[in-house]
């Protein structure tokens, strides 16, 4: 049992880069797409997210050996959405006007596809240690998802970063008319250009070491 | 039945469980995120009505429109009463747009616009939040029903629209508009005595 699976420090560099949960594994792609119009929004999501996988994660892995094979999605969603539950009460009462912005994405991430993968995939198989390592991995690898697809869209859409205003607010607004890219039509663009770009980097890199 | 309940045995702890945890995050945090709410309308009292004292406001329900309604009534540091905070909802581009509206003790001048909820475009029709428009409302008279118009305003009935987002600057004024003509019908004869 010990020796099969990554080891802890494997499960955290894989979540970032090699198998970052938007641009390799498509998973998450609603938050993805809907709180990524500027980089608070985006960042507050990733720290919800970081604490629900890591809660899920370990209370998986600590009762994985009680876990019967048809019951231990129920036992996931279960998990997940206490910690889910918690996170949005967090962010009405200490966060409220960006718990306001969110919406109803915070209580979402009981469906995000993410966190069941890393039940099934590493937690329910692993201890507690590579768990903790595989959640905290894959939620930096989400976080620089949107964080990248975030900073398009607000520097573009908004002429702002982190709502700093980058000095051409105006300009951006009323003469180019990228406040497509706020707008949801926005993400899909961004996404799908990055996505095409994480990809041919990937596919580049393989010719290169044709063993790889 | 048993052998279900053998079964399911973890999923059943751990139901009550979580369910007990998350009994205790509410009663911590439940009253807090009541607090918020609150605070969002009493926060912007001052904000509304000139002069206006935060915790000397006083929640009220009025009759308006055949219905009981909650206004709020503003209160200065001597305890005079300066003005009135109303809130009003009505459809917007998208969703419904939820205001506070500031007006004086008569009831007879805006004092002051907040928008609490909407979800209108982002970048266009979600600038009715800023101040640069919500001003526009600021010492308006209410004895005419304000009008939306796409070059700077002549008369003093006149909101300059945000140019792309008509429609909601449209929306806004509208519900500006009923909300303070109902509130005014309410208001007791003499104002705020």
């Amino acid at each position: 049992m010990a020796k099969d699976g990554p080891t802890p420090l494997e499960r955290f560099i894989q979540g970032i880069l090699p198998e970052n949960p938007v641009y390799r594994q498509l998973l998450g792609m609603c938050p993805t797409l809907a709180v990524t119009g500027n980089m608070k929004a985006a960042m507050t999501m990733s720290g919800a997210v970081l604490f629900v996988l890591l809660g899920a994660n370990l209370m998986v892995s600590l009762i994985r050996g009680l876990l019967k094979p048809h019951l231990r999605i129920l036992v996931f969603t279960l998990t997940i959405a206490a910690f889910v539950t918690v996170a949005d009460k967090f962010i009405a009462a200490y966060m409220w006007e960006m718990s306001k912005e969110l919406g109803p994405y915070v209580p979402l991430i009981i469906v995000n596809c993410i966190i069941i993968c890393r039940c099934e995939v590493c937690a329910s198989k692993q201890g507690p240690v590579a768990a903790a390592a595989d959640a905290v991995g894959q939620s930096l690898g989400f976080a620089l998802a949107l964080a990248s697809i975030a900073t398009v869209r607000e520097v573009l859409g908004s002429g702002t970063w982190f709502g700093i205003d980058l000095g051409w607010r105006a300009a951006a607004y009323d003469n180019y008319k990228l406040v497509l890219m706020a707008l949801p039509p926005g993400a899909f663009i961004t996404l799908g250009l990055l996505l095409g770009g994480a990809n041919w980097m990937a596919s580049a890199r393989r010719r290169r070491r044709p063993q790889a | 039945m048993v052998r279900y309940l053998v079964q399911a045995w973890l999923v059943l702890l751990l139901a009550l469980g979580f369910g007990a945890a998350l009994a205790a995050v509410q009663s911590r945090l439940g009253p807090r995120i009541e607090q918020n709410k609150r605070d969002e309308t009493y926060d912007q009292v001052p904000r509304l009505v000139a002069g206006a004292v935060k915790e000397r406001t006083r929640e009220l329900k009025l009759k308006i429109g055949g219905e009981e309604r909650a206004v709020y009534k503003a209160f200065d540091g001597a305890g005079r009463h300066v003005g009135w905070v109303i809130k009003a909802a009505g459809q917007g581009f998208a969703d419904v747009i939820e205001l506070l509206i500031g007006l004086d003790r008569r009831g007879e001048t805006i004092t002051g616009l907040y928008v609490l909820e909407n979800k209108e475009t982002p970048a266009l029709g979600n600038k009715i939040v800023e101040p640069a428009f919500r001003g526009r409302f600021r010492g308006k008279p209410t004895a005419r029903p304000l009008k939306v118009t796409k070059k700077p305003p002549r008369a003093d009935n006149e909101i300059l629209a945000i140019s792309g987002a008509t429609v909601s600057s449209e929306s806004v004024t509208r519900i500006v508009n009923a909300a303070v003509a109902e509130f005014k019908r309410a208001l007791p004869a003499g104002g705020g005595h």
